[in-house]
């Protein structure tokens, strides 16, 4: 008889044999070896922990209570296999062209990246999974305890053991499944240690029935008579329940998140479910065979009322073979610790993405510096989360005393984790589905499921016996186990009917009530269409008359000399041979991509590769990431355009002050160079008579007095010169302040003519008419009369009429004061007549004085009274207008 | 052998100061006020030395003095410019016109005697 101890070292050997295995997988992958790691066989095997510890023990005792029945869990899973493995092969794709983490990832990313509808599926998730892994924990306990009554030395507690089996298992799955911050990433060591498990379960179960078969029953001839003698080979079949379970195993092989973790999350390559279409199936087959044997010839032999779920252990040790008993300790112990290890790791992957993280984020709103410790914190809530759930696992375990048959916990979870088959099989192949549909789907099915199947299978009456006997307030339609009044069905499909119609029937009813968001429409379409526009899991693949299309497309985006460098640097990568175009490898066709996204953007980039080289169509994603990023280089462009825009208009102003100041720089040099000509033109007669004065001898007094005559004048021309000058800029500079004050038109006029008869020395005879001058004003009357004495001056000076004579008129027209000044000589030629108001503007050569500028200053003078002066054209003679406005004449009255 | 020297000057004082100075100093002082004709004037009279202000009604000095280099029998002719602008520009140009001498106004008598005494012997020694 094998003792504890001994067991106990097999078992701890073994377990270090995993750890062995896992941590060569992970490095020998780390290192980029390994094919066989990513090899389908490898797949296939890791898929086999559909097969936990209810499976390996449960599957006989469940013959030998129910017959044929346990064929059924196997037969749902061979079924999807065989027959929905397209269905299987569009989930895998998904999951990888969305980099999915886990179920509940996938449902809440089909819709929309709802938060809401992932954590409904984690606690659907950790409430079935919860159970499940007391179920492994609790068959552990169980197998030891048939060591244990066999060992003499009692060493051995029921409590302590199943702890340190929890922790260990705890430990190798923070271990091996957190290494990676990617849940996406494979885990090549936990799966490579599953697989090993998987053929080791498979070796013990075909060597428990060899052993029966031929070591107990004596051959295959005696164990058929045997069988049929048997009432487990009756072949009678419940159809109901059947079904029930057929459907119930294939749809929880599929939502089972340990299930998806393995198929979905941890695929290296999509074309791997061909061979596991047949070779799981296979395993399910072999795992099968010897299930009746056993359950028969167990029932033969151990006496009555021994657990039949242990009989794969029992019998061996009752025929004394102590050592195929431990293997078959080994396998039980493999399919208990696989399933509570990928489960852990996929449910811990939910429990820290869609519940801890969000929370986190939550409460880290508003602090700056969110991104550096995000990496360590979500490697924490995944390891936090693998001992929480395990020990969840080990306390329901603690609690429920391990009193149920392991199969009928099996199946309750099974009938809980299939309520996300609507929302999930919807979710692939109908747009319709919405995110409002799936969650009211998902909690109709949830609710059905606690009320009708947990919370009445729980000891302790967590719901009175009353309300199962009469349903609650007495409402007879409402008993948890016989919904609606229809009795009498096994409470099981009774559970599964009601809650899976009725979720499916509110999924579908309300998702075609319910109206998707964007997003949602987008991810149905990405979800459903999935094989439209993805390539496969593999990644990039191309063949080498596409290194031409890459080639040409290359240039034309980076241009022609940089596009055959980068090809030619890859041609030399690949196999030394420059001069040729590279294969269209996937690592080149990577660094192509990086290399375009660097200029037209990833999404751009990748969309135009796939074009190529992928041959598919391009997926609707890489459509609405090629308009973003076409509408930002859009708001970019429109941003340059704004810029440029403005750009032109500053320099367009530029330009015009530019010119301006050009101008006025050139009319002040023009100015200048007018006043210096002004000035020096006087004062070079004075010089040059003052030194004939000073320096000739013997001038006579005519001489004298005739030339001391010009340099008193030409000073008078300069003292002039310089009042106008001044004058000028004291009314242009605006500085002038006027001296308002008020008088009739008549006398500043009677003040003007005799000032400016009384200074000239020609004659000039002026005609008033006194009787239109009768006007107030109300004006600065000193610059008014300055305006006149120059008006008049000119006509003085300039009018060519033999006998001059100058008109005075004032009139009121249009609410003005004005005043004509029309003297009868030949007047101002047309061409010069715009110039006469210009600084230094002279008429003709007339040398008459002035120095040009009188009629510059009666501009400025008019424009600070808030009047005008123009010259009046047709009217004979040169012909000068002020007008002055009304308002200062009323201000006046 | 008498010297003649052109005055062209629209400023009647100015041509009064300088005609008195010249004719003292023994020159046959002709006078003309006008731009527009002054090289058809100096053409016909044919002087010995030109005196040209550069701001003339109709035609500016400048252009006088190029239009006269136009001229080969004219290209040694000495010219005295009188200017009261008082800018550098001035010089150059009357500079690359041709000009024999450039003065400013207002200037001093002696300045003017010695530039014409100047100019005019150059113009006898070459």
């Amino acid at each position: 008889m094998a003792t504890l101890n001994v067991l106990i070292l097999v078992c701890l050997g073994y377990v270090v044999l995993l750890f062995g295995v896992a941590f060569a997988a992970d490095r020998l992958a780390a290192r980029g070896g390994g094919k066989w790691l990513r090899s389908p066989l490898i797949y296939t095997l890791s898929l086999s922990i559909y097969c936990t510890a209810w499976t390996f023990y449960g599957a006989v005792g469940n013959a030998a209570r129910s017959g044929l029945e346990f064929v059924t869990i196997y037969l749902g899973p061979t079924l999807v296999m065989v027959s929905w493995w397209w269905g299987l092969r569009k989930l895998v794709r998904i999951g990888r062209s969305q980099r999915v983490t886990s179920i509940a990832d996938l449902i809440s990313s089909r819709y929309g990246k709802s938060n809401t509808l992932a954590v409904c599926v984690t606690i659907l998730a950790v409430l079935g999974g919860t159970p499940y892994i007391a179920l492994q924990l609790q068959s552990i306990t169980l197998s030891f305890s048939i060591f244990a009554e066999a060992d003499p030395t009692g060493l051995y507690r029921e409590g302590s053991s199943v702890f340190w089996v929890a922790a260990g298992l705890a430990v190798f799955a923070i271990l091996f499944g957190t290494r990676n911050l990617d849940a996406n990433e494979r885990h090549h060591g936990v799966v490579t240690a599953i697989a090993l498990e998987s053929v080791v379960k498979l070796f013990a179960l075909l060597a428990v029935g060899v052993f029966v078969v031929w070591g107990v029953a004596g051959g295959l001839g005696p164990m058929m008579d045997q069988i049929d003698a048997s009432e487990i080979g009756q072949w009678h079949v419940d159809a109901g329940r059947w079904t029930t379970f057929i459907f119930l195993s294939a749809a929880a092989f599929v939502c089972l998140p340990r299930m998806f973790q393995v198929m979905v999350v941890e695929n290296d390559d999509e074309s791997h479910l061909r061979t596991a279409a047949w070779a799981f199936p296979l395993y399910l087959l072999l795992m099968s065979l010897f299930v009746v044997p056993i359950a028969v010839v167990g029932l033969d032999l151990m006496p009555e009322g021994s657990n039949p779920d242990l009989f794969v252990l029992t019998v061996p040790l009752s025929q004394g073979n102590d050592w195929l008993a431990m293997l078959s300790f080994i396998g039980g112990f493999s399919s208990a610790t696989s399933m509570v290890i990928v489960t852990a790791m996929a449910l811990s992957t939910m429990v820290s993405n869609h519940v801890v993280m969000p929370i986190w984020l939550n409460t880290q709103e508003g602090t700056a510096s969110v991104s550096g410790d995000v990496r360590t914190i979500v490697l924490m809530a995944r390891r936090v989360s693998i001992a929480v759930i395990m020990a969840l696992g080990y306390f329901y375990f603690q609690l429920s005393g391990g009193g149920a048959a392991l199969t009928s916990i099996g199946l309750v979870a099974f009938a809980g984790i299939s309520q996300i088959l609507p929302a999930l099989v919807g979710g692939l192949f109908w747009r319709g589905a919405t995110r409002t549909g799936a969650l009211v789907g998902l909690s109709v099915g949830f609710v059905l499921w606690i009320y009708t199947l947990l919370l009445p299978g729980m000891e302790g009456g967590i719901i009175p016996a009353s309300v199962i006997e009469h349903g609650p307030f007495g409402w007879g339609w409402l008993r948890p186990q016989a919904l609606f009044g229809i009795e009498g069905i096994d409470p099981m499909v009774h559970t599964v009917m009601w809650s899976l119609s009725l979720n499916t029937v509110a999924f579908c009813v309300v998702s075609m009530l319910s109206f998707p968001s964007p997003l949602e429409r987008l991810q149905g379409a990405q979800f459903v269409n999935v094989f439209d526009h993805s390539v496969s899991a593999r990644g990039w693949t191309g063949s080498v008359a596409q290194s031409e299309d890459l080639m040409i497309m290359t240039q034309r985006i980076l241009g022609t000399i940089p596009a055959q460098e980068f090809f030619q640097a890859e041609a030399e990568r690949q196999n030394g041979r420059p001069g040729r175009l590279p294969e269209p490898t996937p690592q080149f066709l990577e660094r192509l991509e990086r290399e375009l996204s660097g200029s037209v953007g990833a999404a751009t980039a990748h969309a135009m590769i796939g074009q190529i080289v992928g041959g598919a169509s391009v997926s609707v994603e890489d459509l609405l990431a090629v308009a973003d990023e076409s509408a930002q280089m859009l708001e970019y462009s429109s941003q340059l355009e704004v810029k440029s825009t403005e750009l032109s208009r500053t320099a367009r102003q530029l330009r015009e002050a530019n010119a301006k100041l050009t101008q006025v720089s050139m009319q002040k040099d023009a100015f200048l160079s007018q006043v210096s000509h002004e000035l020096r033109t006087p004062m070079t007669s004075i010089r040059a008579f003052s030194e004939i004065l000073r320096d000739t001898e013997g001038l006579s007094a005519d001489e004298q007095t005739r030339y001391s005559a010009i340099i008193h004048d030409e000073a008078l021309r300069l003292t002039r010169l310089l009042d106008d000058l001044l004058d000028l800029s004291v009314l242009e500079s605006g500085q002038v302040s006027l001296n308002m004050g008020d008088a009739t038109l008549t006398e500043v006029l009677d003040r003007a003519v005799s000032s400016a008869l009384a200074g000239g020395d020609r004659k000039l005879s002026v005609r008033r008419v006194r009787a239109s001058e009768r006007i107030p004003l109300h004006t600065d009357l000193d610059r008014l009369g300055q305006v006149f004495i120059n008006l008049i001056s000119n006509a003085q000076k300039y009018c060519d009429a033999d006998d001059p004579a100058l008109t005075i008129s004032a009139h009121d027209v249009g609410g003005q004061v004005v005043i004509d000044f029309i003297d009868n000589g030949g007047g101002i030629p047309p061409e010069a007549q715009s110039m006469v108001f210009e600084k230094f503007a002279r008429v003709g050569s007339d040398k008459a004085g002035g120095a040009g500028l009188g009629l510059a200053i009666c501009r400025e003078i008019m424009q600070r009274l808030g009047g005008e002066v123009a010259y009046l054209p047709g009217q004979g003679g040169a012909a000068f207008r002020v007008s002055l406005p009304l308002a200062y004449r009323q201000a006046a009255q | 052998m008498s010297r003649k020297v052109l005055l062209i000057e629209d400023e009647p004082n100015i041509t009064e100061a300088i005609r008195f100075l010249l004719t003292r100093e023994g020159w046959q002082v002709d006078t003309h006020a006008e731009g527009t004709d002054a090289v058809q004037v100096i053409l016909s009279a044919r002087p010995d030395l030109v005196i040209l202000d550069v701001m003339l009604p109709g035609k500016s000095g400048m252009d006088v003095l190029r239009d006269l280099r136009e001229h080969d029998e004219m290209k040694a002719l000495p010219v005295l410019m009188l200017t009261a602008r008082g800018q550098s520009r001035d010089r150059e140009m009357a500079e690359q016109a041709g000009v024999s001498r450039f003065m400013t106004k207002p200037f001093s008598n002696t300045e003017v005697l010695t530039a014409v005494r100047d100019l005019h012997a150059q113009a006898s020694q070459s």
